[in-house]
């Protein structure tokens, strides 16, 4: 019975990081689904919960803002915003910034007043006045300024001629794909390398529902693939980085610590004067090591990774090494 | 009209939606009125885009009317609405409310929105028809973009005339009769440039004249927007029974209520996600009849088998349902 106890306080003392994890993984297994549900709902998880609110703010807030700086400094391409979407832009700082402070009055608050606002977020020492609309009246461009304030990235899609046109954003933590590339795309075009999902119709049955959406609706659903130590820029542009890793995290002894499990939680937000789609990624990591202290997560999450068929761990990028991440979760060692 | 004798109860296509307090009645001519709607409370109501319509609640009834601000951080809603005598009778309720009444209403609904690269908006409007494209003019003023506007009224019978001449100025083009209209339309569909949009709405036959005539001057039909009440949303559709024959149960679904709804109230536990006909989730077995698929996810193959159904939005083709629950 010891080991019960000792068991209990290890998941009475998990870290906020794993507590406030949303493991996405309900089953052993894992296939694409239109996974879409109501955002703003509380999920409890095995240890702990998320979801419950729209802008998640938590540890990593400075270093990942910092961490956009620094790639948007670089590279400005990660922020493209086609001229006709500037009235969108600005529905989604009027959309959000009154969300966050909602959602965490003791450290944020937005008042308005007609299109005179004021913004403040302690977490940054920002005590701000602008007016709605007025690209000037913020110490940068509008779609910059909110890339400052969430760490979510920022995709705006336009609908118009029945379809959605990828026609803004700000993407400085891409999973294996390009934003600059998928600039001006329709959504199908987006979706086209995707495996199975076509013949699966899940990417026209997505579009028809997020077409459907009316202003003002919020919808999230979960997406999932795996990241070498923790970055979360693995965007096309900056592969030669990070992608010789997935050739040799297997071999690793120290795999358990540096291989990630990488969790989006993905808004679908018809934005609501202008009827643009926002979609927000807010990307997590968690090492192995921590997956491994939550001993359901670690058998689900290695049955998933042992049972994915080739062509989907092949598009995830992580076929080279999953069996190894599978076969030590699934041996039950702890970490180091 | 006291609260209660306007609605009883609340219905279905207002559900979940705003309690707004008119504050404001103006006649705008002999039959139009505009009625000014605001959240109670004094607070901010949620903004819309251009060319939204409220569905209104009235009695037991319910009816559609535009908005007529630009939509952006709005404090108070606008409608106007036209009185007719030989209709469902709710002109004639909306007619009746006064400053102090609640309504409840849905939330703004879009189905006439603007193109956002458009370079220019022809907005062509014919009697009551100017409500959702004044939204537009406002809200192509608001964003900088060009508009002009061609308006078609019974002379003395112009709602928001004066609102319209403020605001496009030189833009605005009244007409008081099909003839000189005919014109003024002819002229301006072969001189815009390609980038021009055109928004029109009017009675369905104005409508549907405007739009062939763009059609026959070789506008592409991406450029032509008209207004369509309501087309974005599934309609409430018919009564039906379901028999659940596991539990021995049968149960009335009414228009405007879902199956899943029912029974969910009926105390039954159905796994669901997004209630929207795409996740798949609630799907439900079959046994006797037809459903009326609405949903986005069942193939059509599936659809055709009729052996299973998506309960959040379909419905029967029937009078009756047999389900293995």
């Amino acid at each position: 019975m010891s080991i019960t106890i000792d068991k209990d306080s290890e998941l009475a003392v998990l870290p906020e990081r794993i507590r406030k994890f949303p493991f996405p993984f309900a089953n052993d297994f894992y296939r694409y689904s239109a996974n879409v549900e109501p955002a703003n709902k509380d999920v409890a998880t095995e240890v702990g919960n998320w979801g419950a609110g729209l802008i998640d703010i938590d540890e990593f807030y400075h270093e990942e803002l910092a961490d956009r700086e620094a790639i948007l400094k670089r590279d400005p391409s990660r922020m493209q915003v086609l001229p006709h979407m500037r009235t969108a832009v600005w529905d989604s700082i009027a959309t959000l910034l009154p969300s966050m402070a909602a959602e965490n009055p003791e450290i944020m608050s937005f008042q308005r007043d007609g299109d005179t606002c004021r913004w403040q977020n302690s977490l940054q020492s920002l005590d701000l006045e602008f007016t709605m609309g007025d690209d000037d009246s913020l110490p940068m461009e509008p779609m910059r300024f909110l890339g400052t304030q969430i760490q979510d990235d920022i995709v705006l899609l336009d609908v118009r001629e029945n379809t959605m046109w990828l026609d803004a954003g700000l993407v400085t933590f891409a999973a294996d794909w390009s934003f600059g590339f998928d600039v001006g795309m329709t959504f199908a075009e987006i979706h086209g390398p995707v495996p199975r999902v076509k013949e699966e119709n899940i990417v026209s049955r997505a579009e028809k529902f997020l077409l459907r959406l009316q202003p003002g609706e919020q919808f999230r659903r979960t997406n999932w693939t795996m990241t070498v130590g923790r970055r979360l820029d693995t965007s096309t542009e900056t592969y030669p980085e990070w992608g010789p890793d997935r050739g040799t995290i297997a071999d690793d002894p120290d795999m358990p610590n540096k291989l990630h499990l990488r969790v989006e939680v993905q808004h679908l937000i018809r934005l609501p004067h202008s009827g643009v789609l926002m979609f927000l990624i807010r990307s997590y990591l968690l090492p192995l090591s921590d997956i491994a202290k939550v001993p359901s997560w670690r058998e689900k999450f290695g049955h998933v990774l042992a049972e994915l068929p080739d062509d989907m761990a092949e598009y995830k990028g992580i076929i080279r090494y999953r069996k190894a991440a599978s076969d030590w979760l699934l041996s039950g060692k702890s970490a180091a | 009209m006291t609260i209660t004798a306007l609605q009883s109860s609340v219905h279905p296509a207002v559900e979940g939606g705003l309690r707004l307090q008119v504050t404001n009645i103006s006649a705008q001519t002999d039959s139009i009125s505009s009625i000014t709607l605001v959240d109670p409370s004094g607070g901010r109501l949620p903004s819309y885009v251009p060319g939204s319509h409220l569905v209104v609640q009235y009695g037991s009834g319910v009816n559609a009317y535009s908005l007529t601000g630009s939509g952006n951080a709005p404090s108070e809603y606008i409608i106007s609405v036209l009185r007719v005598d030989e209709g469902a009778g709710g002109s004639i309720a909306m007619h009746q409310l006064e400053v102090g009444d609640l309504v409840f209403v849905s939330y703004p609904r879009s189905a006439f929105a603007p193109v956002s690269n458009a370079s220019h908006h022809l907005l062509v409007a014919a009697g009551i028809g100017i409500t959702p494209i004044l939204s537009h003019a406002r809200a192509a003023s608001d964003r900088g973009t060009t508009s002009s506007l061609i308006y078609v009224y019974r002379p003395g019978a112009g709602a928001h005339v004066d609102e319209a001449r403020e605001l496009m100025g030189s833009a605005l083009t009244e007409c008081g009769d099909r003839n000189s209209f005919q014109k003024v339309l002819t002229e301006q569909l072969t001189t815009q440039s390609l980038g021009t949009h055109l928004y029109v709405c009017g009675p369905v036959d104005f409508m549907d004249s405007v739009l062939n005539q763009a059609r026959e001057l070789g506008w592409s039909q991406a450029r032509l927007h008209s207004e369509a009440f309501g087309a974005a949303e599934l309609d409430d559709g018919e009564p039906f029974t379901v028999n659940l024959v596991r539990s021995g149960v049968k149960l009335d679904v009414p228009a405007g209520v879902s199956l899943l709804e029912t029974l969910e109230k009926a105390g039954k536990t159905i796994p669901n996600m997004c209630r929207k006909g795409i996740c798949g989730e609630c799907v439900l077995p079959v046994l006797r009849g037809t459903p009326q698929h609405r949903d986005l996810y069942l193939t059509d193959e599936e659809k055709a088998s009729n052996t299973t159904m998506m309960c959040c939005v379909s419905r029967s083709e029937d009078p009756e349902l047999e389900l293995d629950l």
